[in-house]
């Protein structure tokens, strides 16, 4: 792994090359690539052209006839998606996107402008698509296919989270996560992927979830949860798995169940499906809500995502209900029900302590943990005492995939304003459906790729550092787990008073709990405000 | 070089016609031939563009969603910015359309040492590209004077408004003078701002370059070199009619304006141009934001290869059972056998 610069030898230079795009080739150098897909794991999920190569090398061992997988490739993708055939059509460079991409602001490369990482792929459409590319060339905008032009691909769709901001200023509403799907779907038909993407999906496919975690470890990893909740106030939730006749299958993504501070919010989860006497159960199945399938093939995306509805099915549950995850929700907002329903065999969602019905979820019959926590409260049915988040001075971080792929503002905010006492946004073009990514979504949230990340954390960061500066906030929550793993390390990088929180986590500390004990701590262990001497009494 | 590229271009093409009309003498060719070719090749073009773009289909909803989604009752839905209905969709289609609603969010970032970024206001592009669009829309009504003999009853008052300021004899119309300030800024900027200099290809500057010198030659047959208009009106009729004549003594100006304007034309269907048919079809602006409540048809669904829950309990029914999770399949007797007796 490369060594990352300190964050004030970081260059950032918006000053272009002196050869036009077409004319500059790709270097690729450590810190600004994800390492490639390992053999085992594309033969795992039965992905094409398996190898073992690295894109530094000079040659990367595609398949004799690449070239044609490739444009036949296109041509299937440009006859099943009309996103795709307009996308290809009507840019006309307006560059309102330009500077709207997080990758472009940190690094400055002119090729993470969104515009310029399409015509990547336009340049080729139009040589092989289109009447004029075919007679002008290059004066057309257009080029010839070559193994120099699959390696920027491989850059730049890999130097793209998917995060749609470019999509909200594009007067046409070209959206650049089409682009980037469906080219990295187009590199995945040669072999060329990274493996931070197909190593989870192989796991995913075969284990459950993208950690491979087994079903008696995950099991275990609840249970250890179990024991923490106890240690903190006493009580002992009881989880069950894989039951069936339970009225809720709870679905969350796996890195609340193996990473810090994921973790915590899997606790606050714990906690109030007990408090609520909540029947419902886990499943080691389906135990992954994230879903990389998304960052590899709209075919791979509705591979893994099939096992929900297959488990909610089998377990005879009435509904199902979803975690604290980003682009678990584009996929269950967007694509879910399309790819693996009609859930026919659910019920549409009716919160079974409150009685309200979710009639936004009428078809695809799963809701979002934190609507559901939003009605509990509205509807004065937790006792909440948000004093105990009173050292946390916080914000919120709008996750790209909740804000512009489904519109989920109000929702966290409200639970948000109801579980702590000190709350403050970032500035409005930083936050809501403006949102900026965190810098390492779609995948991207290896070490190998650390520089990258945060030169595209940047945009996040800077906002943060303003209300840390104006409001001393020292605290940022968010419902997405990717996010709660990689904001942890780029604000340790740029804003370091700065520490992550999800929602539920909040919701855990602040959720007063019938027949508690006094709690001395947070779900962290760390000492609750005016607690700092109990603390040390209890030990 | 797009920009010597497409300049050459347009000179090429207004050499073309001024050589065609003054040496040759082809008025026929350039005031009829090349007009009839221009209208068949737009409407053919536009057609088999709209039909091609149509006959792929949509498989997913895939909305950007700019505010708060429907969801419980008593959060506000932003119904313009996160349509449901078919109603909000229309409403944010007309607001994309008219005021091109995306675009007004625009900024400009700055980047001060630190690092610090800026996000500052920056409407330029959306105020001219606005005024460009409106502009243009307002000179070709005001067109519909040559094609018609009873005028639509909307024509002659937006033409008051469009000339009250009464400059100069003919009166100026506001219009002309925006489309050229519009054009020109457009132009500019593509050439001024670095970014906007690296990603524009010829295809972005000749069109410009061509919409400017139609604006131009336009003017100049009104202001200056003044072209007798009732000719080209009896062209015009002529050419509507089906019944083409072309007057003597139309000046050559008219000519290069006629045929830039067919050339437009002709080139708009195979060109970035269609973005303007483009924007109706965009998916991620005229879907509803409703596919958890209706489910949404994707023509092409096809089955796929999972890893079943039957096959996962097979590779773990024994870790399963032990650790006390339920399975469907109990171990086969035969199986705990031998393993009880080798511990």
């Amino acid at each position: 792994m490369a060594k990352v610069p300190k964050p004030n030898e970081l260059v950032i230079d918006h000053r272009l090359p002196g050869t036009g795009w077409m004319d500059t080739p790709v270097v690729f150098r450590p810190g600004n690539f994800s390492y490639p897909g390992k053999a085992k794991n594309l033969q795992a999920v039965g992905l094409p052209n398996p190898r073992e190569w690295s894109p530094t090398d000079e040659d990367w061992k595609l398949p004799p006839n690449w070239k044609q997988i490739i444009l036949e490739g296109l041509r299937e993708r440009l006859d099943k998606y009309r996103s795709l055939r307009l996308f290809m059509d009507i840019c006309v460079r307006c560059g309102a996107c330009a500077d709207k991409c997080h990758f472009y602001l940190g690094s400055g490369d002119p090729k993470n402008m969104p515009v310029l990482r399409a015509e990547l792929l336009r340049s080729v459409y139009r040589k092989d698509f289109t009447l004029a590319g075919k007679i002008m060339g290059k004066m057309a905008g257009a080029r010839k296919l070559t193994e120099d032009v699959i390696k920027e691909w491989f850059m730049y769709f890999f130097q793209c989270t998917e995060c749609r901001r470019c999509s909200l200023f594009c007067p046409y509403g070209i959206d650049t996560a089409e682009i980037t799907i469906i080219g990295r779907e187009l590199l995945n038909l040669i072999g060329c992927n990274i493996d931070w993407v197909v190593g989870p999906v192989a796991n995913c496919y075969n284990n459950g979830n993208h950690l491979g975690i087994q079903p008696h470890a995950f099991k275990d990893m609840i249970e250890f949860f179990v024991d923490e909740i106890e240690a903190v106030n006493g009580i002992r939730v009881e989880p069950t798995f894989n039951r069936k006749g339970a009225e809720i299958l709870f679905v969350t993504p796996s890195g609340d169940v193996f990473a810090d501070p994921g973790t915590y919010t899997l606790m606050g989860y714990l906690m109030l499906f007990h408090e609520i006497g909540l029947d419902y159960t886990w499943s080691t199945y389906a135990s992954e809500g994230g879903n990389f399938g998304l960052f590899t093939s709209h075919e791979m995306m509705k591979r893994l995502n099939a096992k929900m509805y297959a488990e909610a099915k089998r377990l005879g549950v009435k509904y199902i209900i979803g975690g604290e995850c980003g682009h678990m929700w584009r996929v269950i907002n967007q694509y879910m029900d399309t790819m693996n329903g009609p859930a026919d065999f659910l019920e549409v969602p009716v919160s079974p302590i409150t009685g309200t019905r979710f009639d936004n979820a009428q078809s695809t019959k799963m809701i979002h943990i934190v609507e559901f926590t939003a009605d509990l409260i509205k509807n004065g049915k937790l006792k909440l005492d948000p004093s105990r988040n009173d050292n946390l001075i916080m914000t919120y971080h709008d996750s790209c995939n909740t804000s512009r792929g489904m519109g989920f503002l109000e929702e966290p905010r409200y639970v948000l304003k109801n579980v702590v006492n000190n709350f403050y946004e970032m500035p409005p073009n930083t936050i809501r459906e403006q949102t900026f990514c965190c810098g390492s979504g779609s995948g991207l949230n290896n070490d190998e790729f650390m520089e990258m990340r945060m030169r595209g954390g940047l945009p996040r960061a800077n906002a943060v550092q303003y209300v840390h500066d104006k409001h001393g906030v020292n605290a940022m929550s968010c419902i997405c787990a990717i996010d709660r793993a990689v904001l942890t390390a780029s604000m340790n990088y740029w804003v370091p008073d700065v520490t992550i929180y999800g929602i539920h986590e909040l919701v855990g500390n602040a959720l007063v709990m019938e027949g508690e004990q006094e709690r001395t701590t947070d779900l962290r262990g760390e000492p609750l405000p005016g607690m700092e001497d109990a603390e040390n009494e209890d030990i | 070089m797009g920009i010597r590229f497409s300049l050459a271009a347009v000179v090429a093409l207004v050499l073309a016609v001024f050589l065609g009309i003054k040496a040759a003498g082809l008025t026929y060719f350039f005031g009829v031939c090349v007009p009839y070719a221009a209208i068949l090749a737009f409407v053919g073009g536009v057609v088999y563009k709209v039909l091609k773009w149509r006959r792929s289909p949509v498989p997913f909803r895939i909305a950007t969603t700019a505010g708060q989604q429907k969801s419980l009752p008593w959060i506000k839905q932003d119904r313009l910015e996160n349509p449901v209905t078919k109603k909000e969709v229309v409403g944010r289609m007309l607001l994309e359309v008219f005021l091109f609603r995306s675009l007004f969010r625009n900024t400009k970032f700055q980047m001060d040492q630190g690092p610090k970024l800026y996000y500052q206001w920056e409407k330029w592009l959306w105020l001219a590209g606005l005024l460009f669009h409106y502009a243009f829309f307002i000179i070709l009504v005001r067109h519909l004077r040559f094609f018609t003999n009873s005028l639509p009853f909307f024509v002659e008052p937006l033409e008051r408004l469009d000339g009250f300021l009464q400059v100069g004899l003919p009166g100026v119309y506001i219009t002309d003078a925006l489309f050229i300030v519009a054009v020109t800024y457009l132009f500019i900027r593509r050439i001024v701002i670095p970014q906007m200099r690296y990603m524009s290809l010829p295809a972005d500057y000749f069109p410009l370059l061509l919409l400017l010198t139609i604006g131009v030659t336009g003017i100049m047959t009104r202001y200056f070199t003044k072209v007798d208009l009732l000719k080209v009106k009896q062209l015009a009729m002529s050419l509507v009619t089906f019944n083409p004549i072309v007057p003597e003594g139309i000046g050559v100006i008219f000519f290069i304006h006629l045929f830039l304007v067919s050339i437009l034309l002709a080139y708009f269907p195979f060109s970035k141009l269609m973005h303007a048919g483009g924007v109706f079809l965009s998916p991620t602006r005229n879907q509803p934001n409703d596919s958890r409540i209706v489910r949404h048809i994707n023509p092409w669904n096809y089955p796929v290869k999972v890893h079943t829950y039957a096959e996962y309990e097979d590779h773990f029914r024994e870790k399963m059972v032990e650790a006390g999770l339920p399975v469907e399949k109990e171990l086969p007797a035969e199986a705990t056998t031998p393993q009880a007796g080798k511990e």
